[in-house]
């Protein structure tokens, strides 16, 4: 070896592979201005869509006249529920089993819903239509309390349900009712409260808010007369199942429809579902034979497309008098809106909800869930989640701050007596699931440790006898949250999307230069997809990830996927990357073995290509065992080295974290200071590092954002009022606080690479933190659980209610 | 949310500007920094058939002293406001307030004159005016005008403004050498409007104010000056009991509206404690 | 509809173009122009997506109509990268730094960033959160988008970039 042969290390470092802070391959053309998003998409002769929308949140629609829109210059149709009807359109089916008008037939149900579309030359005239559209409403009683839906006398929203007492889930018992949902051991579980000695209970409510990525949800739909082909550029996250919708509810060809993902400004879950505005451009090119655009404005996307949450969980824990947890009951109230939209797997009305039991070994648990309909936007989404895991997390880990209270014991270590032990790994819990690795007390500790846990206790005691003599008006809360996601979905024997198994895929193709592309079924929306996929490959086949192009979102070139939500891209297509490298590698060892004249199990693999075992200098890189893939395979062996991988995960897979909020609140207006948080997350292989941490900065900052504030609030006659980034709580950096982080890795023992996914944890885990935190911090004036979002109006009302301000 | 059509005009002088006013009556708006009108007009709450934008005039700019007075043109935006070593040194109330209003982007062209002359009551130059015992140029077809800031606001939206007139400048006596200021707002957010805010200028001596005046924004209709609380501290050290006094005062007089800040009742509290804050604050930087 | 002709300089170049008086300037830049580096996100002044500079201030696009720019020196975000077609200290930073992820807010970011690096070389970790206050990133936290910003000042003014400890 001369002095120009590189070390190992160089080797190792030159592939920029797992494990390492590569820097983002999409940068280059994002700061330069140079991204392709939807709007970005101008095809010649497109013209421009735009809703006329309600102003009523329940009304009948008793006339639509568009005779003075369609003078209006530029304007060229008037698409209402009439039209689409002719095309068998006026409905269409959501992804929970429901159906959902596309444009206002006979009634309107929310505020904002759709009424008609109108079609123009340009957005200006688009507008100009759609405000000359005249539409007369019979107003109707409005339903925006869910826990009213099933009275007696509250007024029938669906009434193309009428009469049917049976849903996609089962019985319905009353017409405002969708489905109820229940899990668990209800006799054992009731048990165990019965003897328990010391039980909680309270409603916890989990309030509605927003995904609101920066770039709201549109598209461009072109369909050719002549090919009777559509295309459709849209902010999907799973552009895969777009297109088959497409194919079922528009009845094309599915091989005749082209769905192309551009660069996504951000998801966070609100780009998963369909909506009426993608149907209403389809048939708008449809009937023009132009293409069409509709591009959504930041009213639309608060008010109209797709909502989080809206949970009302009412938690009971049964324990002993030392703390250990006996059974766990909840029931909740899910708020779905007007029509059952929610995108969970198709077998599961509440998401993975039935995580509730969190990082606890429960003996025993039971949780229904009644989902209702109300007079407000449909959603349900798993904003910068997993499937309502957000909301069992907050859920337990509000939970079990009250019982510590209770029992008087430091919600730390109440968590540290009952968390699942190491050694129960692989553990099943009693709502169902098959945790696959965990080591919850290390990570508990950590967090401990590392933020002074005990010392901060003990600042708190002191503040508090301060407050008690009048010397301070501020009072200190410690936010614990320890959270355990459930994400990966999923097994094929438990998700599908409209019956499509939730696996995922990959498709390498290396070609001769020792160079490749790579396409998968996801669709990275900010995450870093085309930085960290090639990350996986380079280490895999020990090709430097800057020789592998990847791409993602057109549906003709790419594997079949279901996309990028639920933190499943890097649990599902990270595996089925590796799984396709490996293909890959296996060939390529064969290739290696031919070359070299040895037996390929004489062969391992080093780096960057195979070399002979004992025989260090008989070395084939794969750079030259791509070359000889094209020219000189062993006979009998096709040329060329590609592969595809479809992933079917066999389990789920299990992030955790511990998290800690140090919060100081004054009491006299009720403003809050996060004085620290601390985020430890264990999300098993770190594919890289500085996205990882990345990922957990924005999601806290969206936990910060929810928890402090951000809602979705109609006022008591269904008129939404938190419309615009004014009122609907949106932080600025000078808002924001600083976040710590850290972690610990404890692989995932059934993926391929051992990854375990970590987008959402954030926003999992941090809700809880800062929820708590408040909570924390009001206790000792006697108060046990204070609901969210904690603006500073609500901190101060909670002072005033405690007797802390006069 | 696109504006619905209308025509642009863009007058060299006052002159000219109140001419196209009056020629064309109730269909044309004056446009300043557009940060309240364009919104309005892309959600179609406002369809002005014209626009007049007064950046074509050079006399509506810049900053500049007539006796005791600071006179700044409407046209002066609150970036130019922040930028201007007069107004740090001889008003830094004005500096401290008009870093709270908005963003940056919204400071580069937001216009002291749109700020006082819309009347929203969520800005926060108006009370400020008020408390600064402010003059509002007025000019219109049938000449020039000056009104006290204290007289100019009558109701949400509704000014002293005449159909046709322009509000071209506001001249600010300049307060007292060593006097104390504050302007305590609290919001949300950046970006938002005040839940309540107070601004104070007071003057001490011997340890006791001498003199004060408060102003209030965003709790009422209009801005407010507090007069009673002003008087309530004049003469004393503001211990807590006058403090106290100044507040309820102050709390008195307020009657906001409820919303996403909060209900009434909170509003018009923290408005007391912004004034008890202001109050302390401007205090301790009185010389 | 009537239409108005414009001209005005744009990242160094002299455009012109004919509008309705109520075109907005981000309309103007994105459609006319075709440069789609300037976005749109919330419409209403808030989000900042839209922010170009104007004469030498920050301004958002998305609340001023194209009209009102006759004569002026645009810059936007595609005007940003150095003469050599390599990336401008900023944009070295956000891509260091991980500064950004979904690149919706980028464009506007960098831009409101340039002004503030132009009055200030060497703003504070506070000065700087306040200085983008009028930019909404939803994916960063903003914590990363500081650091670049942190990373790029220290480039301009010739000194090692050394980040905070945590």
């Amino acid at each position: 070896m001369n002095d120009m042969t590189p070390t190992r290390e160089q080797r190792e470092a030159a592939l920029e592979g797992m494990g390492c802070k590569r820097k983002r391959v999409e940068d280059i053309r994002f700061t330069q201005g140079k991204g392709n998003y939807v709007d970005d998409v101008k095809l010649p002769g497109m013209l421009h869509g735009d809703f006329v929308r309600s102003p009523h949140p329940h009304a009948r629609v008793q006339k639509i006249d568009d005779s003075e829109a369609l003078k209006v210059p530029g304007v060229l149709a008037v698409i209402t529920a009439e039209t689409l009807k002719t095309v068998n359109l006026a409905w269409m089916p959501t992804l929970a089993g429901d159906v959902q008008m596309v444009l206002a037939d006979g009634k309107v149900l929310f505020q904002n819903q759709e009424v008609a579309f109108v079609v123009a030359t340009d957005r200006y005239a688009a507008d100009d239509g759609i405000n000359k559209v005249i539409v007369e409403y019979e107003p109707l009683p409005p339903l925006v309390d869910p826990f009213k839906s099933m009275d007696k006398d509250a007024p029938v929203l669906r009434e193309d349900l009428v009469g049917k007492m049976s849903g996609a889930h089962g019985p319905r018992k009353h017409d405002n009712h969708i489905f109820e949902w229940t899990v668990g051991d209800k006799e054992l579980t009731d048990a165990a409260f019965n003897k328990a000695e010391v039980t909680i209970k309270e409603m916890i409510s989990y309030h509605r808010t927003h995904p609101s990525p920066l770039e709201t949800c549109q598209c461009v739909c072109s369909f050719d007369k002549i090919k009777g082909e559509l295309t459709i550029y849209g902010t999907f996250q799973a552009p895969h199942v777009i297109r088959t919708v497409v194919a079922l509810i528009a009845k094309l060809p599915e091989q005749k429809i082209h769905v192309i993902a551009p660069d996504i400004g951000g998801g966070f879950g609100n780009k998963v579902g369909a909506y009426p505005g993608y149907i209403c451009a389809a048939v708008a090119s449809i009937v023009t034979g132009k293409p069409v655009k509709w591009v959504e404005d930041r009213i639309e996307n608060l008010t109209a497309t797709s909502f989080a949450r809206d949970y009302h969980m009412t938690t009971e824990i049964a324990a002993t008098k030392d703390g250990k947890v006996t059974g766990l009951r909840v029931h909740v109230l899910a708020d779905h809106g007007a029509f059952d939209a929610c995108a969970d797997p198709s077998k599961w009305p509440a998401g993975f909800f039935n995580i509730v039991t969190g990082s606890y070994d429960f003996p025993t648990a039971h949780l229904a869930v009644d989902g209702v309909y109300t007079n407000k936007a449909p959603g349900g989404v798993a904003y910068r989640c997993s499937f309502r895991v957000t909301e069992a997390a907050y859920c337990i880990e509000r939970g079990m701050d009250i019982l510590a209270q209770k029992l008087k014991m430091d919600p730390a270590e109440l968590r540290l007596k009952n968390f699942i032990k190491p050694e129960q790994f692989p553990y099943h819990s009693a709502l169902g699931w098959e945790y696959d690795s965990g080591d919850y007390h290390t990570a508990m500790r950590k967090m401990m440790e590392t933020t002074g846990y005990a010392a901060l206790r003990k600042e708190q005691e002191e503040k508090r006898a301060a407050f008690k003599r009048g010397e301070t008006r501020e009072i200190m809360g410690l936010g614990v949250s320890f959270f355990t996601e459930i994400v990966g979905a999923g097994p094929s024997k438990n998700c599908d999307i409209l019956g499509i198994a939730m696996f995922d895929s990959c498709e390498i193709r290396m070609h001769p230069t020792g160079a490749g592309i790579a396409r998968m079924g996801t669709k990275s929306q900010g995450q870093g997809h085309e930085t960290t996929w090639a990350q996986i490959i380079a280490t895999e086949i020990g090709i430097p990830a800057d020789n592998i192009m990847v791409e993602e979102g057109n549906t003709d070139t790419a594997p079949y996927g279901l996309g990028t939500y639920g933190s499943r891209s890097t649990p599902v297509a990270g595996a089925a990357i590796a799984m396709a490298a490996r293909k890959i590698k296996a060939k390529a060892q064969m290739i290696a073995a031919y070359k070299l004249e040895v037996h390929e199990d004489d062969l391992e693999f080093d780096i960057d290509g195979f070399r002979v075992k004992g025989l260090p200098e008989k070395f084939m890189s794969m750079k030259d065992i791509c070359w000889a893939a094209y020219n000189s395979v062993p006979p009998g062996m096709e040329p060329g080295l590609e592969a595809v991988s479809y992933y079917d995960p066999p389990n789920m897979t299990y992030p955790f974290g511990a998290y800690l909020c140090v919060m100081d609140i004054d009491v006299d207006t009720g403003v809050y200071k996060v004085r620290r948080f601390y985020a430890l997350d264990d999300c098993g292989t770190r594919i890289n590092p500085m996205i990882i941490e990345g990922q957990v900065h924005g999601g806290l900052t969206e936990a910060f954002a929810i928890a402090m504030g951000q809602e979705i609030r109609y006022d008591d006659v269904g008129n939404v009022v938190t419309g615009s980034f004014m009122d609907f709580f949106m932080p600025t950096a000078v808002e924001t606080p600083h976040w710590e982080t850290d972690f610990t890795v404890t692989p995932s023992p059934h993926h391929p690479i051992g990854a375990k996914g970590v987008g959402e944890s954030p926003n999992v885990g941090g809700v809880p933190a800062f929820s708590n935190a408040v909570n924390d911090a009001f206790s000792f004036l006697g108060s046990t659980h204070i609901q969210m979002p904690h603006d500073f109006w609500r901190n101060w009302k909670a002072a005033k209610e405690l007797g802390a301000v006069a | 949310m696109i504006p619905g059509p209308f025509s642009y005009h863009r007058p060299a002088s006052v002159a000219d500007a109140v001419k196209l006013l009056s020629d064309l009556g109730e269909d044309a708006r004056p446009l300043a920094g557009g940060h309240s009108l364009v919104p309005m007009m892309k959600l179609r709450l406002a369809t002005p058939a014209h626009l007049i934008d007064l950046h074509g005039i050079a006399a509506l700019k810049g900053i500049s002293r007539n006796g005791n007075n600071l006179v700044i043109g409407a046209m002066t935006t609150q970036h130019e406001l922040l930028a201007s070593d007069d107004v740090a040194k001889s008003m830094p109330i004005l500096h401290e307030a008009a870093l709270l209003i908005a963003d940056p982007q919204v400071r580069y062209r937001g216009t002291i004159g749109g700020n006082v002359a819309n009347g929203d009551p969520g800005n926060d130059m108006p009370a400020l005016m008020m408390t600064l015992g402010a003059t509002y140029r007025l000019e219109g077809a049938s000449g020039a005008r000056d009104v006290p800031a204290a007289d100019f606001y009558q109701g949400a939206y509704f000014t002293a403004l005449e159909p046709g007139e322009i509000l071209t400048s506001v001249s600010v006596p300049v307060p007292a050498a060593g006097h104390g200021y504050a302007y305590e707002k609290l919001k949300r957010k950046v970006g938002d409007y005040a839940t309540a805010a107070a601004a104070v200028v007071l003057t001490m001596s011997g340890g006791k104010v001498a003199t004060c005046t408060i102003g209030l924004t965003n709790v009422h209709e209009t801005p407010l000056l507090a007069a009673d609380a002003a008087k309530a501290v004049i003469g004393t050290g503001l211990d807590a009991a006058t403090l106290k006094k100044a507040a309820a005062a102050a709390e008195a007089i307020m009657a906001p509206a409820a919303d996403a800040r909060g209900p009434v009742e909170y509003r018009k509290h923290v408005g007391g404690i912004m004034v008890t804050r202001a109050l302390q604050r401007a205090a301790s930087r009185a010389k | 509809m009537t239409k108005t002709h414009v001209t005005m300089k744009v990242n160094g170049a002299e455009v012109e173009g004919l509008v309705e008086p109520r075109t907005l300037l981000v309309h103007f830049i994105r459609e006319n122009l075709q440069m789609t580096g300037t976005h749109i996100g919330c419409e209403t002044t808030h989000c900042g997506a839209c922010t170009v500079d104007i004469d030498g201030m920050s301004v958002k696009s998305c609340t001023m109509f194209a009209v009102q720019a006759q004569g002026s020196d645009i810059t936007t975000v595609e005007g940003m990268a150095n003469a050599d077609g390599t990336l401008s200290a900023l944009q070295e930073g956000f891509r260091m730094m991980h500064g950004l992820q979904c690149g919706f807010c980028t464009p506007g970011m960098i831009m409101r960033a340039h002004r503030l690096l132009q009055e200030n070389p060497s703003p504070s970790e506070q000065e700087i959160r306040m200085g983008i206050s009028g930019n909404i990133c939803r994916c960063t936290g903003y914590q990363n988008i500081v650091k670049a910003i942190q990373y790029a000042s220290a480039k301009i003014n010739g000194v090692e970039f050394r980040e905070a400890a945590e």
